[in-house]
């Protein structure tokens, strides 16, 4: 990071792996947040490399209770802020993976956007459950090999596609929903900040490349990161009060080939019979994507 | 006889007003809830006292579900906040998993459950098998007797559970419907008599940018016990606060339920009739009865499941014949109530010797009647005088339809 650069609150030290995608949302989603704010983190890689008790990476205030509840226990942070009078000063920001947001999270955090706490979600989408050892969620996608889906003699891996989180969010009345790439530092910070700075739910989420769980050289984190929004796999935008205000261009989208070729999760794409019509299937994604979104 | 400067104080409300009033005077910052019969009335009134702007610098979170209650609490303690909610049967199984980490991370969360049957087959009414079902949660569980006391044991709970020594959550258990439902004359907690008693919640770690704190920290092999270990050592501190903080109120409102234990025509009782909760009333009724034909028969209610109060029973018990306990609740595969299997649990390495012998009665809210609990005291002066013959047995059977 330059000098000029934001400081952050997550210090080095942790346990995550190489090139962990996690370590880099934290400290950028901090980066755009500042140092007045409470992290209500879900259980998950996160939490497990940052609190080893004794130590903790936390230069804020920092609380992980369950796996499922965030978006209740942001809640209750942000009530009982306003309920002391704190809460002018005070931004809350939950941090959690696709499981917790996406799948076992929903619930709870459904509750806390429909009720309009003044709070920021950050989902940092890794697309699997990486902390038990790589198995799918509802953010893993289309034909991607998991522990859970394995490609096989008769499977491509994960049958379905990705669950749309951010028009779940989007529909819910937040104000702002945008999503980000661990890929782009600056468009995250910025995101983020604009979400805290916002008043009521906001909702980032931001696709952070797992070297463990994709199978990638634990150098070419933010690589992949960039390679999945330039193959328009993985759009950026901003929606505001329900409308896509802002889309990040891809000037000359390259092919979702590129991608997956570097990733092992789908290297059955490149070895089995039938995978040249499976990747066909995955561009159409892309081509949606662009199509969708203007993304051209 | 009711002292008529008292009496004129008493008002005739219904059980669940009179406890969502309670927990009003308490000041409060932040309330969760959900509704779930028979609780909801108490969450209702609060709601109305809310639109009625009667909490100051409260704020009421309705959530979409019990687990969302319980971890809303989790967050607002941990800022520094009072919390309240209320709660029974499913929902309160519901917020299990959240149970265990109110408690593990210290967060004195007080709730009020209004205790309930639990499903399958579903069922609205009253029993013990929620709460008892919550016992290794490390919460603070007191079980109460009647209105009053459900009303009067909240601020001696959030008293108990916010002394910094202790940190631990705790729920007043109410039978559903018998209590919550009741209307039955009660003195409102006064707002100013409720501020001498109970003074404000100042936790030592709170979450706050000023000063950042971890919670909910990961914890290896290498620590993980020493958590548990000081969670039990404040339960035991618990046990001694349990019993002030009953003479503080008295000496403030003038009442007195009990501290951990408490005794009915106990000191010369040849049996003895062991139970929780509103059951305690009739059983009462039925020893006047015997006392008055000169049968040293005597009562003893336990207040506090939650530290377990081994010693004290144990001094309680010792100088009778036989004792009998009554369990609105069942440990399925054991045949026993839970209070039963404690209560022969901690005699068993004492100097007490009498035989002790268990009913699990009121299953689903099946009613207990007189003259069951004088069938059940006649069945502990035969073991008494002869030995047991059944250990522990379900009360009112209806052989008919098995």
């Amino acid at each position: 990071m330059s000098k000029t650069a934001p400081k952050t609150y997550i210090t080095s030290g942790h346990s995550g792996c190489a090139g962990c995608c996690d370590a880099f949302a934290a400290k950028f989603t901090l980066m755009g947040s500042g140092p007045n704010t409470i992290v209500v983190n879900p259980t998950g890689c996160l939490e497990v490399m940052s609190t080893p008790f004794p130590y903790s990476s936390w230069q804020v205030p920092w609380i992980h209770s369950l796996f499922e509840n965030a978006g209740a226990v942001a809640s209750g942070v942000e009530a009982a802020l306003k309920a002391l009078g704190k809460k002018d000063d005070v931004k809350v920001v939950s941090i959690g993976g696709d499981g917790s947001t996406m799948d076992i999270g929903l619930g709870s955090l459904s509750g806390a956007f429909e009720r309009g706490h003044d709070f920021t979600y950050v989902c940092m989408d890794n697309e699997a459950y990486m902390n038990t050892g790589v198995q799918r969620s509802s953010g893993t996608p289309f034909d991607a090999s998991t522990t859970t889906t394995p490609a096989g003699k008769v499977s491509f891996g994960n049958p379905r596609p990705k669950k749309n989180m951010p028009a779940i969010m989007a529909a819910h009345g937040s104000p702002y929903v945008a999503t980000t790439s661990i890929g782009f530092p600056r468009d995250m910070m910025r995101k983020v900040k604009k979400a805290t700075e916002i008043v009521g739910p906001t909702y980032i989420h931001a696709q952070a490349p797992c070297p463990t769980g994709w199978g990638f050289d634990t150098s070419k984190t933010l690589e992949i990161a960039k390679l999945a929004v330039e193959t328009c796999l993985w759009p950026m935008y901003e929606m505001e009060n329900g409308e896509i205000t802002q889309v990040r261009k891809v000037k000359d989208p390259r092919p979702v080939e590129e991608y997956l070729r570097a990733q092992k999760r789908f290297k059955h794409l490149f070895t089995k019979e039938g995978g040249e019509e499976e990747i066909k299937k995955i561009q159409a994604i892309a081509d949606w994507n662009i199509k969708h979104f203007g993304l051209q | 006889m009711i002292d008529p400067a008292y009496r004129k104080k008493m008002v005739v409300v219904e059980g669940s007003y009179a406890v969502a009033h309670s927990a009003k005077v308490c000041r409060p910052n932040v309330i969760s809830a959900y509704p779930i019969t028979p609780q909801t009335h108490i969450v209702e009134h609060l709601s109305q006292f809310m639109a009625d702007g009667e909490i100051p610098n409260c704020e009421y979170i309705n959530v979409e579900a019990e687990f969302s209650a319980i971890s809303a609490l989790i967050g607002a303690s941990a800022v520094g906040a009072r919390t309240y909610s209320a709660t029974t049967s499913q929902g309160l199984l519901l917020m299990h998993e959240a149970l265990f980490n109110t408690s593990g991370m210290r967060l004195p969360v007080v709730m009020t459950v209004a205790n309930r049957a639990i499903s399958a087959p579903i069922n609205i009414w009253n029993d013990h098998q929620d709460a008892i079902a919550q016992r290794d949660t490390g919460w603070i569980q007191l079980y109460v007797e009647d209105v009053q006391e459900a009303c009067d044991t909240l601020p001696q709970l959030y008293k108990i559970a916010e002394d910094n020594e202790i940190m631990v959550p705790g729920m007043v258990c109410m039978d559903g419907f018998i209590l919550s439902h009741v209307y039955e004359p009660v003195v409102l907690l006064e707002q100013d008599l409720t501020d001498n008693f109970l003074p404000t919640f100042q936790p030592e770690n709170i979450l706050d940018p000023e000063d950042p704190k971890t919670f909910g920290a990961f914890a290896t092999p290498d620590t993980y016990e020493e958590f548990r270990y000081l969670h039990e050592q404040a339960m035991q501190k618990a046990l001694s606060k349990i019993e002030t903080t009953a003479k503080e109120f008295e000496e403030v409102f003038g009442r007195f339920h009990g501290g951990l234990i408490d005794g009915y025509m106990l000191d010369d009782a040849e049996i003895i009739v062991m139970s929780m909760g509103s059951i305690l009333g009739t059983v009462k009724d039925v020893v006047d009865e015997y006392r008055a034909k000169g049968e040293k028969i005597g009562v003893l209610k336990v207040r506090s499941f939650r530290p377990f109060p081994k010693k004290q029973i144990c001094e309680a018990v010792k100088n009778a014949h036989a004792v009998v306990v009554l369990d609105k609740n069942i440990s399925i595969g054991t045949n026993e109530g839970a209070l039963f299997t404690e209560t022969k649990s901690c005699l068993y390495n004492s100097k007490v010797r009498i035989p002790v012998i268990g009913y699990t009665v009121g299953h689903g809210g099946r009613d207990i009647r007189v003259e069951s609990i004088a069938k059940v005291i006649e069945e502990t002066k035969k073991v008494a005088k002869s030995e047991i013959t059944v250990e522990s047995q379900f009360l009112d059977l209806r052989e008919e339809l098995l």
